[in-house]
């Protein structure tokens, strides 16, 4: 199908070739035999016979000119090169084909091809304009071998290397499927070899192998998710049945068992709430959430988050400052960025001060132009050391100090994974004294709409 | 003692449960059964569009996953057939995306698995309490001797004036709405605060305290209760 394609074309453009060619000169020759005769008749128009006469012997007598005969009714020769006129009657189109005797310089007789045009002139003349085209004859068949041999070679080439190129991109192509089949046959970390050389094939494969790339990632990550999460629900389900069981182990009065029950009851719920805490940073980190994306007002949202968390604030006898830049939108999930600075706010109030008096938190939203947008929430508490600074991030990690203050390891790290399902950056730094968390969102603030047309 | 309030309500709720799993079901059914409520159950999308076709529950607690038809189908049905019953979805996909789905399909409310029972029988109480007629919209309320005039944003306590924050005065106007009712934490939070996480401290609590200082503090009989191992109820005194 594609061989027959290549050589109808390249036979159409090997046609065009010779017609260009071969075709020009068969055109051009008899152009001049025409224009030849024309300017001879003319002659005689102009003047007398004698004139006619004297310009073909004039003409004739260069040896590469053309093939002139003049000859009166008689059959009588007036002039020209040809000896004789050539007995053979003139084709449709008025062209005489005919071979003739040429001398060349030695002396001998070659016989020529050459073909001529016959005109009758007043006064019973009759005046023959020929060219030889032996010359022309042995350049067309040089030619047309030449095209022949083109049109043989392009055949052969053709099929060869049609061969070779389609049984490449099948060899390729078995590569592609022998690899998903390998993968499907659990060689997840099998890849698609890629050859170098960058064609489409190429590109395939290394899309398919970057999708492999990401799928493999996934999945480790949901992997370390579920055993972590085994892990870390192991111990305090280990905690409730035992209790259950130590009070079922001696005789009890109702209230002790209703106690016991209760006990057990708001230890369940707290396994459940740690259960969605870490389901969440697991969809958080997945980027499961990216569907929640929207525009959202961070201002409004920070404003929110800031006053829920106020009357706690001032319950801790702490100082809150609340500086938010207002109109601040961000492309983003709402419900994990309020609960990002809800969960800040909440270890802000439950680390600041320690010492008497003067305990103050901070949360402060602001853009930073181009860049984005921060959200910046700081306390004056004893603060995080720096060797534990990336350890506070990890799941369930509760630093010595804060044993005896409430809460389940997860905040950190929600904030942690929230902060890269928004391509933004955590920091946590020291606030002189205290503890400073800085979330850089990237790029995606923008001020509200409406606020852009009023300035 | 946490379920007192519906009990106190007398007249008898129907409820109809769809919810596939037996355990699950047999659960929710028996509390409901032992809090006085009417409970009829069904264990899939069939059964439930038809029972509830039938138009003789006063709320339906719907799972969203269920054999045959889910649970956003049967009420689209229920709801292109003009039946207005309230609906509570119980789920558990508990992303904003899909509670959203769930209240676009027709639901009421949405509950997500797994839930304390005290949340889903508040929730009920809720529902069956806002379906009852002769709700129209008001612009006063009154508890006890607490007055709140959603016109003026003025909230009076026998003839005293007080003063309360907006937000403060959002949460005082959800209890006055449910007076009589329990209202869970959970429940404060959606409807006040519009937040469907739970924060980690009770910052709730702080709120209503402080709330509770304003309009009980220097008054003699209390309005705002603390109902144990559920949530908080406004009324007036018996």
């Amino acid at each position: 199908m594609y061989l027959a394609l290549f050589l109808a074309s390249s036979s159409a453009l090997l046609g065009y070739l010779y017609w260009n060619t071969a075709g020009f000169l068969t055109r051009q020759s008899e152009a001049t035999v025409q224009a030849e005769t024309i300017a001879l008749v003319n002659q005689l128009d102009d003047g007398c016979r004698a004139a006619l006469v004297l310009a073909v012997i004039t003409k004739a007598r260069d040896p590469r000119q053309n093939l002139y005969l003049l000859e009166d009714t008689n059959g009588e020769k007036l002039g020209g090169n040809l000896d004789a006129w050539p007995d053979v009657a003139a084709a449709e189109d008025g062209w005489i084909s005919f071979e003739y005797g040429r001398r060349t310089v030695e002396g001998e007789v070659e016989i020529h091809e050459a073909q001529a045009v016959a005109t009758r002139l007043p006064d019973n003349m009759r005046l023959l304009v020929g060219q030889d085209i032996e010359e022309r004859r042995r350049l067309e068949a040089q030619i047309t071998n030449a095209l022949a041999w083109a049109v043989g070679a392009m055949i052969v080439l053709g099929i060869v290397g049609g061969a070779i190129i389609s049984r490449n991109v099948v060899a390729r192509i078995d590569d592609i499927n022998r690899t998903a089949k390998d993968i499907m046959g659990g060689e997840l970390s099998r890849r698609i070899p890629v050859s170098g050389a960058g064609d489409e094939i190429d590109q395939l494969a290394e899309n398919l192998n970057d999708m492999l790339d990401q799928i493999e990632r996934l999945m480790s990550g949901m992997r370390q998710v579920t055993d972590n999460i085994a892990h870390d629900l192991r111990s305090p389900l280990n905690r409730l049945r035992n209790r259950l069981e130590v009070t079922l182990m001696k005789p009890a009065s109702q209230e002790e068992y209703a106690e016991a029950l209760e006990r057990s009851i708001s230890e369940a719920d707290e396994l459940l709430g740690t259960f969605n805490a870490l389901l969440l940073i697991a969809r958080a980190e997945a980027g499961a959430a990216r569907d929640g994306m929207a525009w959202v007002d961070l201002s409004a949202l920070a404003q929110d988050a800031a006053e829920l968390y106020e009357p706690v604030a001032d319950e801790a006898g702490l100082t809150f400052d609340v500086d938010i830049e207002p109109a601040l939108e961000y492309r983003g999930h709402r419900e994990l960025l309020a609960q990002t600075i809800a969960n800040l706010l909440d270890n802000a109030i439950k680390h600041a001060g320690g010492d008497a008096g003067g305990s103050t938190i901070r949360l402060s939203v602001k853009s930073r132009g181009m860049l984005g947008a921060e959200v910046i929430v700081a306390d004056n508490g004893p603060g995080v050391a720096i060797d534990d600074r990336e350890r506070v991030l990890g799941r369930f990690v509760r630093l010595e100090q804060s044993r005896n203050t409430p809460g389940s390891g997860l905040g950190l790290s929600l904030v942690s994974a929230v902060t890269r399902l928004h391509g933004g950056d955590l920091r946590l730094e020291d606030n002189r004294p205290g503890l400073r968390v800085v979330i850089s969102l990237a790029r995606r603030a923008r001020r509200r709409p409406s606020d852009i047309a009023a300035e | 003692m946490q379920h007192q309030s519906i009990q106190a309500m007398g007249n008898d709720v129907r409820v109809l449960v769809v919810e596939d799993d037996v355990e699950a079901a047999a659960y929710i059914v028996k509390g409901l059964r032992e809090s006085g409520h009417v409970v009829d159950h069904a264990a899939d999308g069939d059964d439930g569009l038809n029972l509830a076709m039938s138009g003789q529950f006063d709320v339906l607690v719907i799972d969203r996953m269920l054999p045959k038809q889910d649970g956003l189908s049967v009420v689209s049905s229920l709801r292109d057939e003009g039946r207005t019953t309230p609906v509570l979805f119980l789920s558990a996909l508990g992303d904003v995306e899909d509670r959203v789905s769930g209240l676009r399909a027709g639901g009421d409310d949405y509950l997500t698995k797994p839930f304390a029972f005290a949340e889903l029988l508040a929730r009920i109480e809720v529902l069956v309490r806002r379906a009852s007629p002769g709700e129209a919209q008001q612009t006063k309320m009154q508890v006890g001797g607490l007055e709140m005039d959603l016109l003026s944003r003025k909230v009076m306590r026998d003839g005293q004036d007080i003063d309360l924050q907006p937000r403060e005065f959002r949460l005082l106007e959800y209890l006055m709405k449910h007076a009589g009712q329990v209202v869970t934490r959970t429940m404060l939070l959606e409807n006040v605060w519009e937040y469907h996480f739970d924060p980690q401290t009770n910052v709730i609590d702080v709120h209503v305290s402080r709330l509770r200082a304003k309009i009980d503090k220097n008054f003699e009989t209390p309005l705002l209760h603390t109902v144990r191992g559920a949530g908080y109820t406004l009324r007036g005194p018996e």
